[in-house]
């Protein structure tokens, strides 16, 4: 027989105390996850560090071969070679970062003020859906139109015979390049800091801007000097997350950018440009089967911590600028 | 200022030709706005390039056939086949991404907006969300591996003896789900926090209980943003390459493990669209551009609707607004 009292005293079985209990223990679980690929990764990586030392992020030999050699010491399970000093993919990944970043931000800031102040209506009509597009087509279309329209393009129409005779007896110019993977990066990273930037010019209030063109300054004035200047955080923001998805394109990238791990040097003049390199993402994508390899795995573990570490950082600390921009919704 | 402008009563909204024209400025300042006009000009020729030349491709290499035979390998474009395995590939992928991330995402926005204590973990939660966002794709694919191939795991993927081989389409889901989980999360609790506190009060005035709240009225108001939140999710998840490549395993057809018939699918590895474009690109292994161009048309295809999906979605949201 059933106690009456049972219906009233026992909580029903998904009272409100144990559905905020068990919500907040998923919570804490998806945390304990993401925390745990961290130390996962790194603590897979370390053997790498460890055996190279600060030299793991210096110059020195040729990274391609230092791989090679890792792999086949792996292969024949003997003594494990673990020299990997990874200067030149990580000069490379500086080079078309930091250029598809400086040219996605001077790009973008103008289409984000002329989307937010200066378009006319039908412009933005039409400036809204292919921002987004631009944004939602994935790496490896961009990659795929890089590979058989872009590089041939480069390799023979840009790059003349006498550029490519001048660097033969250190690389071959076909037109896999740093400026193919620049190019395309910029126009991937580019959606993402305009949203992010109109986002933020949109926020800042009316009258700040009516001020100032009470004043008699025009509008074009007022919105750089007030309107660009109030949505300083947003466009650190912006541009340090793109920074962020930037660093971990590797599909693309593994397809334009020739696959060499070789250092382009601006001092050589214009032609770095032409000359194909490998950032750190499609290293890995590109050894992926040498994982069988003990220490060519614990390297590509310690590329990937080198990654997500930065990778971590700068969405941190794009959170973080972003947030004083919320005291405008109050203002 | 014409006089005109200072008789005007004060009441009246500024006409559309109030502010005033370019023609004032100064050269500088015509010049920045040519640019500007320039660069937007740019960027939707940029869009409209990609599009029409998919298009064009598409229709010349795609044949109906292609979608419905399975890759082969071969030398000719007459002998590899079409992609019909990697389009199935896609759909589990997605679903499965997306019965993962989905519930959890939802969760996880819920506990955030309506709960939210300790104060320190809803911090800690929001900046890891953050950094999830973050995350490159090809760390997950590695980190998925380390965790699948681990022998507790062994029963997600094929295995032989000890050995663990860790790609499957149930890590490929997984790791998947993590990369649409941001997108989830966030737009969740932006509907979540559209909806007014009184909305909330009312319910609890007439004895219901917070969570009872959340299931009958919190999440149906804002299931909008939810879907919204899914495509985008589902779009990522889609159009993600590095993950696919390195824990799906390389091979274009799909390859069950085991006799069961869904759980060998989802245990065994296969294809997506995108990591079919992957291998048929010049840089990859089977080398067939135009199979390449017909895939890449349709996921663009699959891509653009999903797009248009959101635009509905967000035309509907902006028609329900709360009274005041």
């Amino acid at each position: 027989m059933h106690d009456p009292l049972l219906f009233e005293q026992r909580p029903h079985w998904w009272s409100d105390r144990r559905a905020e209990l068990s919500l907040g223990a998923v919570v804490a679980a998806t945390l304990a996850g993401v925390v745990a690929m961290l130390v996962f990764v790194v603590v897979q990586g370390w053997p790498s560090f460890a055996h190279n030392g600060l030299a793991w992020f210096g110059s020195g030999g040729s990274v391609d071969q230092q791989i090679k050699a890792m792999f086949l010491s792996g292969e024949t399970g003997g003594h494990y070679v673990y020299t990997f000093h990874a200067w030149a993919l990580i000069w490379s990944t500086i080079l078309i970062v930091g250029g598809a970043a400086a040219l996605s931000f001077v790009s973008s800031l103008f289409v984000a003020v002329f989307v937010v102040e200066f378009a006319p209506d039908w412009m933005k009509q039409i400036l809204h859906p292919v921002v987004r597009l631009l944004a939602s087509v994935p790496s490896v279309i961009y990659g795929l139109l890089g590979v058989l329209v872009l590089v041939p393009f480069i390799g023979n129409h840009v790059i003349n015979q006498a550029d490519k005779a001048s660097v033969s007896h250190i690389i071959s110019l076909s037109g896999y390049s740093l400026i193919a993977g620049v190019l395309i990066l910029t126009v991937m990273i580019a959606p993402l800091m305009i949203s992010i930037f109109a986002d933020g010019l949109r926020s800042v209030p009316r009258h700040w801007l009516e001020a100032s063109q009470a004043l008699g300054i025009n509008r074009w004035r007022t919105f750089w000097k007030v309107g660009v200047r109030a949505a300083r955080p947003a466009i650190v923001a912006g541009t340090v997350l793109a920074m962020a998805r930037a660093l971990g394109e590797a599909v693309m990238l593994a397809m334009v950018s020739g696959s060499v791990g070789f250092a382009p040097n601006p001092f050589d003049g214009l032609i770095f440009l032409y000359e194909p390199s490998r950032p750190l993402a499609p290293t890995i994508i590109q050894n992926i089967e040498g994982l069988s390899s003990p220490p060519l795995k614990h390297t590509l573990f310690a590329i990937a911590s080198v990654l997500l570490v930065s990778a971590m950082l700068l969405s941190l600390a794009g959170w973080a600028a972003k947030q004083p921009l919320k005291r405008y919704a109050a203002a | 200022m014409s006089g005109e402008a200072l008789t005007r009563p004060a009441v009246l909204p500024p006409r559309k030709g109030a502010t005033e024209a370019s023609s004032t400025w100064s050269r500088m300042d015509r010049l920045g706005l040519a640019i500007c006009w320039l660069l937007g000009v740019l960027f939707c020729a940029i869009a409209a390039a990609i599009v029409i030349f998919m298009m064009v491709q598409g229709i010349k290499y795609l044949r109906p056939s292609l979608l419905v035979t399975s890759p082969t390998a071969g030398f000719s474009e007459s002998q590899t086949g079409g992609f019909l395995d990697p389009l199935i590939g896609t759909v589990v992928v997605a679903l499965l991404g997306l019965a993962i991330a989905l519930p959890l995402g939802v969760t996880i926005a819920v506990w955030l907006t309506e709960y939210g204590r300790p104060f320190s973990l809803a911090r800690a939660t929001e900046s890891t969300i953050e950094m999830l966002a973050g995350v490159p794709d090809i760390v997950l694919a590695l980190f998925g591996l380390l965790i699948f191939s681990s022998p507790i795991l062994g029963f997600l993927s094929r295995s032989s003896g000890h050995v663990v081989f860790g790609r499957s389409f149930f890590a490929a889901g997984a790791m998947l789900s993590l990369v649409a989980l941001p997108l989830i999360v966030g737009s969740t609790r932006e509907g979540l926090q559209a909806i007014p506190a009184h909305i909330r009060e009312a319910s609890l005035a007439v004895g219901k209980t917070r969570f009872a709240t959340i299931r009958r009225i919190l999440l149906p108001t804002a299931r909008p943003s939810v879907i919204t939140g899914s495509m985008l999710g589902l779009g990522r998840i889609i159009g993600d390459t590095a993950i696919i490549v390195v824990l799906l395993g390389a091979t274009l057809t799909t390859n069950p493990a085991g006799g069961t018939p869904v759980l060998g699918v989802l245990k065994g590895t296969g294809s997506t669209l995108t990591s079919f474009i992957y291998a048929n690109s010049p840089t990859g292994e089977a080398n067939q551009p135009t199979k390449a161009y017909a895939a890449a048309f349709v996921l663009l295809l699959v891509v653009l609707a999903l797009n248009l999906c959101v635009d509905l979605i967000g035309r509907r949201r902006k028609a329900v607004t709360w009274s005041s």
